[in-house]
């Protein structure tokens, strides 16, 4: 999931691969916290708020206030027609949603986790991702699929399955996978206004984490542009990058490889089903040591690997 | 609501009780015995599609007794699991049966365990029904490795495939089509046995449910589909998710049994006339009406979307335990203190269980690649970080 590339230069490089990136962004005086919880029930609240055709469907995100609370107070605000409990039953309401956006309304589908998204995986990519394409044009399909993604803390092999590289090799999908709450927040609002399908990736584990927001952010006009990578830190060593590995990797290697001082690695989960048991589970799932250990090797990697041989 | 009504017949069926056996004076050993017993379950059978069973049951004081004991050993086990997961010795998801106890119970008195049973994920009971143990249990939701799946599974996951139990799963209605799969395999062997696939009023609405059940019923399948309907698919209550919720009749063309899931004897009833069906005329729905005190799992209340009167009226009521205690009782099996002594066995069980399956070490790392296959050709596996952690899957 992580890429690791050495770089002689600065971190300016990066830019050389991908022109478009957006110049660093840093926070104001930023003195407001915010979970990502937050940011995510902020945005949607929002961007319901701002136009009458977005509405939320998905198990529990009604009554129950959302599984994890994602949701909450929305119900109260909006009302059952726009915020509506579905059956356990993926595959018939990620389809309905799917119709509802054929027709022009804006859903946003919860899925409790994406494991769950399997069931409904035929509508994501047969019926939403490939329409627009079929069509020519005609059938643009302006839906959101979110929930959380990938591990969470001791719920076993069915219900911590990763799917960012699934979906991300689907033709037609957007997918997003946001960190922060300045990126949940953003990235969400950006999704739901967006006129393709976006596959919104959480992470229960992040629900709870606070990060600072600047006024920007907070207001109900910020949006987050989709496909722009941000640089968090700069620096000159080495690159580390989040997101599909393999992907990241082929991709760096085929456009710049005259850059490159070293290999590029890849963290990844391990290549087993996920293990319950607390100490497996953590071998199984990149740790800070692993990261740490690989920008090591591609930093120490003075002299080529001919030489070393 | 179907909970009152109910609760109204189990005070009048007390009445109805007509034990055949005379010598009622005499104190009998607490084993039990085998001499017959016929018992009236607390509320007919209500049928689709088909003839309802008798509501007369024939059991035995050794059975009843046997009933009372693993229904206390299920009870108690679920309330320990809580307080584990309160010390947070059981991580991620815990979703606990008690008071559903009955089901399990009943349904295993009237098969063999050449018959196969599937689940979902509250999955603990059955598999001690199917003779899993206590200390395999404990391990397995501590992660260790005297657990049933290894300390790999955890509470979702349990397996016993020697006793035909095939899980333990965690999505929502998939065990169904499997369970059918199950079935096929037993025609297809000839073993004249059935398999009964359980799933919960949250998963009848699944589409996978009525395709399976489509082939099931064309092929004739000997697939027993048992709805533990406890009236809510983790905070919605039936009448919110389905548009019928007579789920014994959701199978149209398929006859469906509506059972007292809360009596075990009825459930052994339903179970055993399912069984003789199911091998001459294919598949059955068994809706059993039952409740869970427990919140859908460890992280929910249970208090949002019901309210606290509800679970204890029911507990009052219908609990599965104090019903075959009064019938122990009334039909002078045992007395109150031996009924209380089996308890503190079954307590102490508990406890010895759980002590010893703390004793029980975390499994050893290179566990992590062990059965991914169960023939892995000699390829390579890696861990998080490729150039430190491999290995050969064998």
């Amino acid at each position: 999931m992580l890429g690791i590339v050495r770089q002689k230069m600065l971190g300016q490089s990066l830019l050389k691969i991908r022109p478009a990136i957006s110049v660093l962004r840093s926070y104001s005086s930023a003195a407001k916290q915010m979970t990502v919880r937050e940011a995510l029930n902020s945005a949607l609240d929002e961007e319901m708020s701002a136009d009458p055709k977005v509405f939320l469907m998905g198990e529990e995100v009604g009554e129950y206030q959302g599984a994890y609370k994602i949701s909450k107070g929305l119900l109260e605000k909006y009302g059952p027609e726009r915020v509506l409990d579905t059956p356990i039953t993926e595959a018939g309401f990620a389809g309905i949603g799917v119709g509802a956006a054929y027709y022009g309304l804006k859903p946003v589908v919860e899925f409790m986790t994406f494991n769950f998204s399997m069931q409904a995986i035929d509508h994501i990519i047969n019926s939403a991702a490939k329409s627009n394409y079929m069509s020519a044009g005609q059938m643009s399909v302006p839906i959101v699929f979110r929930g959380p993604n990938g591990a969470a803390a001791g719920v076993g092999a069915q219900h911590s399955q990763c799917y960012a590289s699934w979906y991300a090799s689907c033709p037609g999908l957007k997918v997003l996978s946001p960190y922060s709450s300045e990126d949940a927040r953003g990235l969400l609002k950006a999704a739901i206004r967006d006129p393709d399908p976006v596959v919104f990736l959480e992470n229960e584990l992040l629900y709870g984490e606070s990060f600072p927001v600047s006024d920007e952010v907070l207001d109900s006009s910020f949006c987050l542009p989709i496909g722009k990578a941000k640089i968090e830190r700069k620096g000159k060593d080495v690159t580390i990058t989040h997101g599909v590995g393999a992907e990241i990797c082929a991709s760096v290697v085929e456009e710049s490889f005259a850059y490159l001082d070293a290999p590029v690695e890849r963290i990844a989960g391990a290549d087993v089903p996920m293990p319950y048991a607390a100490n497996l589970e953590r071998m199984a799932v990149p740790q800070v040591e692993d990261i740490v250990r690989a920008a090591k090797r591609a930093c120490y990697r003075a002299v080529p690997l001919a030489a070393a041989a | 609501m179907a909970l009152s009504h109910l609760g109204a017949s189990a005070s009048r069926s007390s009445s109805l009780l007509k034990p055949l056996s005379s010598a009622l004076s005499l104190r009998r050993p607490i084993s039990g015995d085998n001499s017959p017993l016929t018992v009236e379950t607390s509320v007919p059978f209500t049928s689709h599609q088909c003839e309802a069973p008798s509501r007369s049951v024939e059991t035995n004081p050794k059975e009843l007794l046997t009933f009372f004991r693993d229904m206390a050993l299920m009870r108690r086990m679920e309330i320990a699991a809580d307080s584990l997961y309160k010390a947070k010795l059981i991580r991620g998801f815990c979703h606990l049966y008690d008071g559903q106890e009955a089901v399990a119970v009943g349904m295993e008195a009237a098969i063999t365990k050449k018959d196969c049973i599937i689940t979902a994920y509250r999955d603990h009971c059955t598999f001690v029904s199917r003779g899993g143990t206590l200390l395999e249990v404990f391990a397995e939701l501590m992660g260790r490795q005297a657990g049933c799946s290894k300390g790999k599974g955890g509470s979702m996951h349990f397996y016993k495939k020697d006793s035909n139990f095939y899980g333990g799963h965690g999505i929502v209605g998939a065990q169904v089509p499997l369970g059918c799969g199950l079935a096929f395999a037993q025609k297809y062997s000839k073993d004249e046995t059935v398999t009964f696939a359980l799933y919960g009023d949250g998963a009848a609405n699944q589409g996978q449910l009525f395709e399976a059940l489509n082939i099931s019923a064309l092929w004739d399948l000997p697939a027993i589909l048992v709805c533990e309907n406890n009236h809510y698919g983790m905070g919605t209550a039936e009448w919110r998710a389905a548009k019928s919720p007579a789920y014994y009749k959701r199978g149209d063309y398929v006859p469906g049994l509506k059972v007292d899931g809360m009596d075990a004897l009825a459930v052994k009833q339903a179970c055993k006339f399912a069984k003789e069906h199911a091998l001459k005329n294919g598949p059955i729905i068994l809706e059993m009406d039952t409740y869970r005190y427990h919140g859908h799992s460890m992280s929910d209340p249970g208090s949002t979307y019901r309210t606290r009167d509800e679970i204890s009226g029911v507990r009052q009521e219908r609990d599965p335990i104090e019903r075959i205690r009064k019938l122990i009782l009334s039909h002078d099996l045992a007395t109150e203190k031996e009924l209380k002594d089996v308890e503190k066995e079954v307590r102490k069980e508990v406890d010895d269980a759980i002590a010893q399956a703390k004793e029980s070490p975390m499994p050893e790392p290179s566990e992590l690649f062990t059965n991914v296959y169960a023939k892995g050709l000699g390829v390579e596996s890696f861990g998080a970080d490729r150039k430190e952690v491999r290995a050969t899957l064998p």
